[in-house]
């Protein structure tokens, strides 16, 4: 069956103009409706013919997911927020800088500007096995093509994989997690808060998804308690070019010294595991330890304990070892 | 609807890749309606069972033990140990498919090892330690389920013999759980090719995408009959009148009275040697 690319199937076109009408209809239309937030994840699936929902949910016209406000514990950020707009705003580039970093390195200028905060985060893994239409694991076949002894597999998991390899790809989701955002869903039953990294699902509880959202479920809001304002931050990506490109690998922390030392510490990494992974064992194990090179060494050892690479990933070891080194002795003070 | 799901490889080539999961429902249904009918059935159109008169002398009665031994302690383990075994594959299979979601295929491929171990048992402890064709449907049986059928319709027939060790029905539950556990089993080996396990290299390319495919089905059709098959066993094992055979799986023996009832003792042949035993599948009332 040949894929006609870049025509779209037919669809209903649904834009709403409220938060409370947009999950209606995704309530009302279940498992038959896609949700569009800037599109660039989801043309691509449309486009290639992958994914054929009945129904298109458009949010660009829903103004009360998009903005950023300063709120007395924090901020909340609409997940219809623009990247650019999260870069460049005062409060997150001055409070929560690793934010501000992480997602001025998502992809290009262009792309940052038409894409949203919520779509990052919930956007789909990037394995082109599955991208490609496979019927692979993921995609509710009985095999992953991309594990296999000649799979092409340099981008993939080294940890949590299980059947599934492919890695969460967002940059934005390893700051969020070290500031320990809540992710806010307009569900059939109200309003849920979660946790930033309990957003996600990994392959051993349900291969066919990446995130809790469930039909009729939208996430609408992203927010980022004062707890860790002003902390000292990294961010790092490493990818194969430095301007529009997914990341190899991504590390965030922040760490709050106290008397020379780390008093409290959240780090996650992305692009090495299925879901986005929070290093809790590293983070107990620096409190109370100098932010230097040595604490950085043993955190660095420590986090890529349990590794498996796969045939041509072998060097995510070795990067994530320097990665979490460089989180924990090379963080700066926030601006 | 549907019984296959099928999908596109890479090459183009349209191939099955694993049961409908909708059947879940159909195999759920079919068990459900099994029993209601077959309850409706004992309440209202079935008689008292007869047999045909050919009793045991009292001579003989008299020396049936108090206990007549049934299944050994061997036979029971495997036999639970089977159904623990077959109720978490079912539960780890099924559950995800349905929306409840856990980390199902470790325990899975656990518990069909597992099963697979207590089969093979099973095989060889059949074969070599007990009557290996007492399970089996024999000549007298067919003879004898005829003339149930035909004094059902109201046709004239000889009353029938009383059971062997294993009633028809029983037999024919086994028949149908061997040729349904093998297929799971058979094919499930095969499957943990393609996952990790301590057992085996992982090779994904071991068939071909069609013959995968077609394992998955096969595999998923077995699981899917397994759900209509346990809930009959279930249902079978409760029932007021087959308790006395449930309890035999439990404590290895059933009482003198429900044996000579029900079984003859000429196909079901007792030892004699048994009363003496103290413990097990031969105790005696007199211990």
């Amino acid at each position: 069956m040949a894929v006609i690319r870049d025509v779209m199937p037919a669809f209903d076109l649904l834009q709403p103009g409220t938060a409370a009408d947009a999950q209606k209809v995704l309530e009302d239309n279940g498992s038959d409706a896609w949700v569009m937030a800037g599109g660039l994840d989801s043309l691509d699936w449309l486009k290639d013919r992958i994914k054929k929902p009945k129904v298109l949910v458009d949010l660009s016209g829903v103004d009360e997911l998009k903005g950023i406000r300063v709120t007395g514990d924090g901020v909340e950020i609409g997940a219809m927020t623009t990247l650019t707009e999260i870069a460049n705003h005062p409060e997150i580039q001055k409070n929560y800088g690793v934010l501000s970093e992480a997602v001025s390195l998502v992809a290009s200028p262009q792309i940052r500007n038409q894409g949203t905060l919520g779509g990052n985060v919930s956007q789909d893994v990037r394995c082109w096995y599955y991208r490609g239409g496979w019927p692979c694991y993921r995609a509710g076949g009985n095999i992953c093509y991309a594990d296999t002894p000649v799979g092409r597999n340099r981008e993939h998991a080294i940890f949590g994989a299980d059947r599934c390899v492919a890695v969460h790809p967002s940059d934005s989701v390893p700051a969020l997690i070290a500031l320990d955002a809540k992710f806010v869903l307009q569900t059939p039953k109200g309003e849920r808060t979660v946790d930033a990294e309990d957003y996600y699902v990994g392959p051993d509880l349900d291969i066919t998804k990446i995130n809790m959202l469930q039909p009729g479920d939208l996430l609408t809001a992203i927010r980022i308690p004062s707890t860790w304002a002003g902390s000292r931050f990294y961010f790092e990506k490493v990818r194969d070019r430095n301007v529009w490109d997914f990341p190899l690998m991504n590390v965030a922390s922040a760490l709050k010294i106290s008397g020379g030392t780390i008093s409290q510490a959240r780090i996650a990494v992305n692009a090495v595991s299925p879901r986005p992974m929070r290093l809790k064992a590293v983070e107990a194990a620096i409190q109370g330890k100098p932010a230097d090179a040595t604490t950085g060494a043993m955190a660095g050892r420590m986090a890529v304990e349990g590794a498996v690479p796969l045939q041509f990933n072998a060097y995510k070891i070795p990067l994530m070892r320097n990665l979490v080194k460089r989180a924990i002795a090379g963080t700066q003070e926030a601006a | 609807m549907k019984f296959i799901t099928w999908a596109t490889d890479p090459w183009g080539k349209t191939v099955p890749i694993h049961a409908a999961w909708d059947l879940i429902w159909v195999a759920v249904i079919a068990g459900l309606l099994f029993m209601i009918v077959h309850a409706l059935y004992v309440a209202i159109a079935a008689g008292p069972k007869v047999f045909a008169k050919n009793e045991p002398s009292p001579a003989e009665a008299a020396a049936v033990p108090e206990r007549v031994p049934r299944h050994s302690l061997a036979a029971r383990l495997f036999h639970w140990i089977m159904a623990v075994s077959m109720l978490a594959l079912l539960i780890t299979a099924f559950l995800p498919k349905v929306g409840v979601q856990f980390n199902w295929v470790l325990y899975h491929w656990i518990a069909g090892t597992l099963l697979t171990v207590s089969i093979l048992f099973h095989i060889i402890h059949a074969s070599f330690f007990m009557d290996f064709w007492s399970i089996w449907p024999d000549r007298i049986d067919m003879r004898d389920a005829m003339r149930r059928t035909l004094r059902f319709l109201g046709k004239p027939a000889p009353a029938p013999q009383r059971f062997a060790k294993y009633p028809l029905e029983n037999k024919f539950y086994h028949l149908v759980i061997v040729f349904a556990g093998l297929a799971v089993m058979g094919t499930g080996l095969f499957m943990m090719k393609r996952i990790h396990t301590i057992f085996f290299t992982r090779n994904p390319y071991l068939f071909s995408d069609m013959t995968w495919g077609l394992m998955y089905v096969l595999h998923g059709l077995a699981g899917v009959g397994l759900i209509a098959l346990v809930m009959v066993h279930v249902y079978m094992g409760i029932r007021p009148e087959k308790l006395p055979i449930t309890k035999s799986m439990i404590f290895g023996w059933m009482s003198k009275d429900f044996y000579l009832e029900e079984h003859d003792p000429e196909r079901w042949v007792v030892e004699k040697s048994s009363t003496t035993k103290k413990r097990g599948y031969a105790a005696s009332d007199a211990d």
